[in-house]
């Protein structure tokens, strides 16, 4: 107190008076950032520092090469795989509809109702989904049964399965494709018309067109958005778990098993396998910023 | 003069096209709830009946789960709410540093999926000094954090809408107080904004499964898990029944805030 007085009151003062206008400018957010801190960013951490640690408390690498025992990887990898499936095949077919609502030349109406329906499916997602697929293409379901009624198919004798991995990506798609439409539909409406109509004039044709001027333009928007979809098939728990009651080698299934003590019992090695999903989403979620920041270059153009 | 000659076959191409596209998306859309909805009518045999939803409706747990996640939805919303509405004021109003940082929290629970977040409010919360793992309210808190990224852009998106400073100047002027600013000028303009982040946070919240089962809750996702476990068609009965609820819910938004923005285009024509 007397030393800073000594050194000059003036300065002191206006130290003092910046940090309550520091604290009062930041006031109305810090219920918010207390709120996120207790709920989230510690619980998360908490598993971080578990992952380091073993049963009775010290620290330990040995979670982290768990990690890497066969069926963990498997896990990783299948739960990577349908990730990818689902987001590159929810990505080619809802930018084609996303294409064909906007530069497609279809009626205003239709795309607002693509759009709001979207809204709704990339919702619905969960049990009422798994029961939704299990209703369809399950065993007894009604179109299962109506292929081999009327044509003779029967899709479980062909290999298909609705509670394995193609089965499971089918679903997917179901909140994958909705979810494209909504993020893409924008970049779409930034294609100016000028841009095709400028290279018709040149004599391009449409594939030239497309090849050499849309899709460099929408090429960061594309791979973020499929980034995206990426992140929300691999965080997916609700239908993968209604949909085989938990019997599928997935990464969120195994984390649940581990909390629920179904399996071996050790949460130091769920808590590396929640580390692990932590650190893939947040691989995603940076391309996905870092695209999204190059595919805004045109747009403020 | 080609690009007349040109248009027209392009156009229409374009057009075959999309509706290609679409009709395959009705299809791969349609078909799975078509499905649904005839299999949960098919629990008598040989006839189709509605009695897979009179079981539905008649059981005491289907009552008693779905209130209970009704509730839980409504203490979130409200929860969700209070606590982003006025971040969301400040940001835009006295602090837009604040910005990236708030966003970058907001948009957090897109990179925690809520296997992780709930895992980790367990570790967390199950040892005293804070042993809410048994406690409803850590359900809620949960809740809110997976309906940050919704709330925050509804009402961020509210906000920048209208002319935030004017109107809060303009009534401050006018000797109103914060009170009065809040709850007569800001948040009157914004009804629609708050309206979408209540029924998408609704729809999110009333049949989650993850947090509910993993923190051991009487709720409507588990409740709806276990029936898929034991029964066939009564299943398909509650697929029906919350596709329904997230149109229905989805669709009355649309509406309530078409009619707002079908008056704002009417002055705009009579002007």
């Amino acid at each position: 107190m007397t030393v800073t007085g000594v050194q000059g009151g003036e300065g002191a003062r206006a130290a003092r008076l910046s940090l309550r206008g520091v604290l009062g400018r930041w006031l109305g957010v810090v219920p918010f950032l207390l709120f996120a801190a207790a709920f989230m960013v510690l619980p998360a951490a908490t598993l971080l520092v578990g992952s380091f640690q073993d049963a009775r408390g010290g620290f330990t690498l040995v979670n982290l090469v768990h990690v890497l025992r066969p069926n963990i990887l498997r896990s990783y990898l299948l739960t990577i795989e349908v990730s990818l499936v689902t987001a590159v095949g929810g990505g080619i077919f809802g930018f084609l509809l996303a294409w064909a609502v906007t530069l497609g030349g279809m009626p205003k109406a239709i795309r607002g109702f693509l759009v709001t329906f979207s809204g709704v499916a990339s919702n619905f997602a969960g049990v009422p989904l798994a029961f939704a697929f299990i209703a369809t293409l399950g065993r007894v379901g009604l179109v299962t049964t109506l292929l081999k009624s009327l044509f003779g198919i029967n899709l479980y004798d062909s290999g298909f399965n609705l509670y394995s991995f193609w089965g499971l990506s089918f679903t997917y798609l179901y909140f994958q494709l909705p979810l494209m439409v909504l993020i893409i539909t924008p970049a779409l409406d930034g294609m100016k018309r000028e841009w095709r109509e400028a290279s018709e004039n040149l004599g391009a044709r449409a594939s030239q067109y497309w090849r050499h001027v849309a899709l460099p333009i929408l090429l960061p928007s594309l791979l973020s958005s499929v980034i995206l979809l990426f992140g929300n098939a691999f965080g997916a728990y609700a239908t993968a778990y209604a949909l085989t009651g938990g019997f599928i080698n997935l990464v969120p299934i195994q984390i649940g098993a581990q909390i629920r003590g179904d399996v071996l019992h050790d949460p130091n090695l769920g808590y590396a396998l929640a580390l692990g999903m932590v650190i893939v989403m947040t691989l995603t979620i940076l391309g996905y910023a870092a695209l999204q920041r190059r595919a805004s270059r045109f747009s403020r153009a | 003069m080609s690009w007349a000659m040109t248009a027209g076959p392009a156009t229409s191409r374009r057009k075959a096209w999309s509706a290609l596209w679409l009709g395959l998306g009705a299809l791969y859309f349609f078909l799975p709830l078509l499905a649904t909805f005839l299999f949960s009518l098919r629990a008598r045999k040989g006839v189709l009946s509605f009695v897979a939803y009179a079981h539905v409706f008649s059981d005491p747990e289907f009552v008693r789960t779905f209130s209970f996640s009704l509730e839980r939805s409504l203490a979130t919303i409200v929860a969700g709410l209070a606590l982003m509405i006025p971040t969301a004021i400040w940001v835009n109003l006295r602090l837009p540093r604040a910005r990236p940082v708030i966003e970058v929290f907001a948009l957090m629970p897109f990179v925690i999926p809520p296997i992780v977040l709930v895992f980790g409010l367990i570790r967390m919360y199950s040892r005293p000094p804070l042993a809410l793992v048994t406690s409803p309210a850590l359900l809620v808190a949960g809740y809110v954090v997976l309906s940050f990224p919704y709330i925050f852009r509804a009402v961020d998106a509210g906000l920048r809408a209208i002319d935030l400073r004017v109107l809060t100047e303009a009534a401050q002027s006018l000797g109103a107080r914060w009170e009065t600013t809040l709850f007569h000028v800001v948040l009157p303009n914004i009804r629609f904004s708050l309206l979408s982040a209540a029924f998408l946070t609704f729809s999110i919240v009333v049949g989650e499964l993850t947090l509910a089962v993993m923190l051991a809750w009487p709720a409507f996702g588990p409740y709806m898990a276990l029936v898929g476990r034991d029964l066939a068609y009564e299943p398909a009965a509650l697929a029906v029944i919350s596709f329904l609820l997230t149109w229905g819910s989805l669709v009355v938004l649309q509406l309530v805030s078409r009619g707002a923005r079908g008056q704002g285009t009417t002055v705009g024509g009579v002007h």
